[in-house]
């Protein structure tokens, strides 16, 4: 098929264990660019901090296995609360501040933010990261046949699969979602009617930071839990969001898992340009369809 | 003001032929300050095993050699490369051009020490590198005021990677860090590989501080190799180790071949996921009396053993600041002459001598990681499996292309 690039068509066992190998990493992307995505559509707000908040999820459950003994399973749980509370003191002390301003306010808060916050745990725990065990229950791997597919990494895609849903269903079909929606579009007539609006946003961004943490908590066993593992992923993530359309629930979620799929052919065909290929498609978005492939023109 | 000087120096003409060599000396020390610039990776996946802590071995070597050479002010100055060439390109020339910069110490990264290398040779300054890898340094790009000080990838491959062959690990795949270092090491361990009769089957080239391996370790897996040898290193050997036991690449009968490990990647990863894997180092704090002496040292202001890097980076500036005073003059043709002509004699090295072209020659060792219930407790981490000679450490089994090697 490909003979006219005179690049070699790889066996059929090995294509399909890049395919699975790019969900997973699809996966992260996905629920990654969800946080970013409610975060924006809802509080207007480029979270650049998002990264530095994935990375304090991991450190979270680091802390709790190493310091209180807690395992992964609570640290599931533990870890988004923690973090997400920790959103939401960002979003009360400094966030409320600028809200209404231009989107580069936002974006220089939080991108200052995302530095000290990463600054800081370099600045403690050096920059090759802590070891995190994965749990007991997921060791181990199941031989597909074409490929050896570790417990954990099928965890990954079914659990974020899962979260990706329940948000997107959560936002674009619950009466709470649709409150969401209705502030973001006119938040004065929401508040109009006896909601409490910038209650809402707060709660928001605590989720979508939530979200943030989870994914974090769920890397953790997979890469080291370093101080450097957000800045690694934000940009990527941030090329996610804008060729899903900036906002968009849906687009996240389908570009996250679709670019991890790109991502992961070319990690086989020409892996030199594996860290390129997704700039490269988000240049093409932007210039056919500058809103993103699921975004509304604004 | 003059006058006294000139009637100082007629008295010492005089008087003390030693004073009027201190005296000669003066006047050949610009700037009246020699100024000594460490440049590394401080906050990216090298910054472990360079990075600060390199700064501070230099702040150790210039206080244990008294603040002061001949009678002038010796200063420390740092900076951050970020990993990319243009950006240490561009700190190398203002240090050298603007800054008075005397000597650029450490530069991991072999890719931005590549780009150092050329302003050294131009400008005529010294260049002593301890963090980088790449053996071109002293190879095709060697110069003449540079020294390579304490390890290179021709040493890596005479060290690991004939250590695994001799085991029976003839046939390799490589998994390569895609800039100058990665390549590098790829190439002189495949060329130790074939000279030992082993056979390469493949390699992949992947961006440098990847996240995820899992891909390139698919293919590895496919490609049947029983050795999967990884030309890269920091975060990205961490991730790859990690992720290998992961995949059951150890348990499927393949085995890894870490190309460059530091004692801060086993750290990391910890004894469990580490245990087994040979490695080459140029040191270790727990050697002898003067490693553990000068280490302790080390850990005492940073909390943590140093890499060889780090060690390193005190050896050489030590051994730069005596060239200094048996010349007299921060002139980097003389310096490094001179530090040519002097056997390298410190707590890490012995009998050390640097090559014509640049090349520090001392002994390097084979380590191997201990199991975690071999192991003390932090740090506590490698067993001595064998001692590989200078002279066939640093043996270049392709020759050297080097023009400042006659011949």
């Amino acid at each position: 098929m490909l003979d006219w690039l005179h690049i070699p068509m790889p066996p059929a066992p090995l294509l399909f264990a890049q395919l699975l190998v790019g969900l997973i990493n699809g996966a992260f992307y996905a629920m990654l660019s969800l946080g970013l995505a409610v975060i924006f559509g809802l509080l207007n707000i480029i979270n650049f901090t998002h990264g530095a908040q994935y990375m304090l999820g991991a450190f979270c459950a680091w802390f709790l296995l190493n310091g209180l003994g807690i395992g992964y399973w609570p640290a599931l749980i533990i870890a988004p609360v923690v973090v997400g509370f920790s959103g939401i003191v960002i979003e009360r002390v400094f966030l409320r501040q600028i809200a209404g301003l231009d989107h580069l306010y936002g974006l220089l808060l939080t991108f200052g933010l995302a530095l000290i916050i990463e600054g800081g745990f370099r600045q403690a725990y050096g920059s090759s990261g802590q070891p995190y065990t994965i749990p007991a229950e997921l060791q181990g791997a199941q031989n597909l046949g074409f490929m050896f597919l570790p417990n954990y990494r099928a965890w990954v895609i079914v659990a974020s699969l899962g979260v990706c849903l329940a948000t997107w269903f959560v936002i674009e079909r619950t009466r709470l979602g649709a409150y969401l929606r209705a502030a973001t579009e006119n938040p004065v007539l929401v508040q109009a009617f006896g909601i409490d609006v910038p209650r809402m946003v707060t709660l928001t961004y605590g989720a979508g930071v939530g979200l943030a943490a989870l994914a974090g908590v769920m890397a953790a066993p997979i890469y080291q839990v370093s101080p450097l593992m957000g800045t690694n992923i934000i940009i990527v993530v941030f090329a996610v969001v804008v060729i899903g359309g900036m906002g968009s629930i849906l687009g996240a979620i389908v570009s996250g898992f679709g670019l991890g799929l790109i991502e992961g052919l070319t990690k086989v065909f020409y892996p030199e340009a594996s860290n390129t290929v997704i700039f490269v498609i988000m240049a093409i978005v932007l210039l056919v369809k500058p809103a993103g492939l699921f975004g509304r023109a604004a | 003001m003059k006058l006294a000087a000139l009637a100082g120096f007629a008295a010492a003409l005089t008087i003390a032929p030693a004073l009027m060599i201190a005296g000669a000396a003066h006047a050949q020390i610009s700037g009246d300050v020699v100024k000594i610039g460490v440049m590394n990776d401080m906050s990216g996946l090298y910054a472990d095993i360079t990075g600060p802590g390199s700064a501070e071995a230099a702040r150790m070597a210039i206080a244990d050699f008294g603040g002061t050479v001949n009678g002038k002010k010796i200063e420390l100055v740092t900076a951050d490369h970020q990993n990319k060439p243009d950006v240490g390109g561009a700190i190398a020339r203002q240090w050298y051009d603007n800054d008075g910069v005397d000597a650029i110490v450490d530069v991991p990264t072999s890719s931005v020490a590549l780009a150092v290398q050329d302003l050294a040779r131009t400008k005529q300054k010294a260049f002593l590198i301890s963090g980088a890898a790449s053996s071109d340094l002293t190879g095709k790009a060697c110069g003449p005021t540079s020294v390579h000080w304490t390890y290179d990838t021709v040493a890596l491959a005479n060290g690991t990677g004939s250590a695994v062959v001799k085991a029976g690990g003839d046939s390799w795949f490589f998994i390569t860090a895609d800039y100058a270092f990665g390549h590098a090491l790829e190439r002189d361990t495949a060329t130790v590989v074939k000279a030992s009769g082993g056979k390469v089957l493949g390699q992949v080239r992947v961006p440098l501080n990847t996240p995820d391996f899992s891909s390139y370790l698919l293919q590895a897996q496919a490609s049947k190799a029983k050795i999967i040898g990884l030309a890269n290193a920091g975060g990205d050997t961490i991730n790859s180790i990690k992720q290998a036991a992961e995949f059951g690449i150890v348990a499927g009968g393949q085995k890894l071949a870490g190309l460059l490990v530091f004692i801060t990647d086993v750290h990391s990863l910890g004894l469990k996921t580490a245990n087994g894997l040979q490695l080459t180092e140029a040191f270790y704090w727990d050697q002898n009396d003067a490693s553990r002496a000068w280490s302790k040292r080390f850990f005492e202001k940073m909390n943590r053993q140093p890499s060889m890097v780090q060690a390193g980076v005190y050896g050489a500036i030590t051994h730069y600041l005596n060239a200094i005073k048996a010349t007299g003059s921060d002139d980097a043709v003389a310096v490094v002459k001179k530090m040519k002509e002097t056997p390298v004699n410190d707590f890490m090295t012995q009998n050390g001598k640097i090559r014509e072209d640049g090349r520090l020659v001392r002994d390097m060792y084979l380590f191997e990681v201990k199991k975690p219930e071999e192991s003390k407790g932090p740090f506590d981490y490698y067993k001595q499996v064998g001692t590989i000679p200078g002279e066939e450490a640093f043996k270049r089994p392709a020759g050297n292309e080097c023009p400042l090697v006659k011949g």
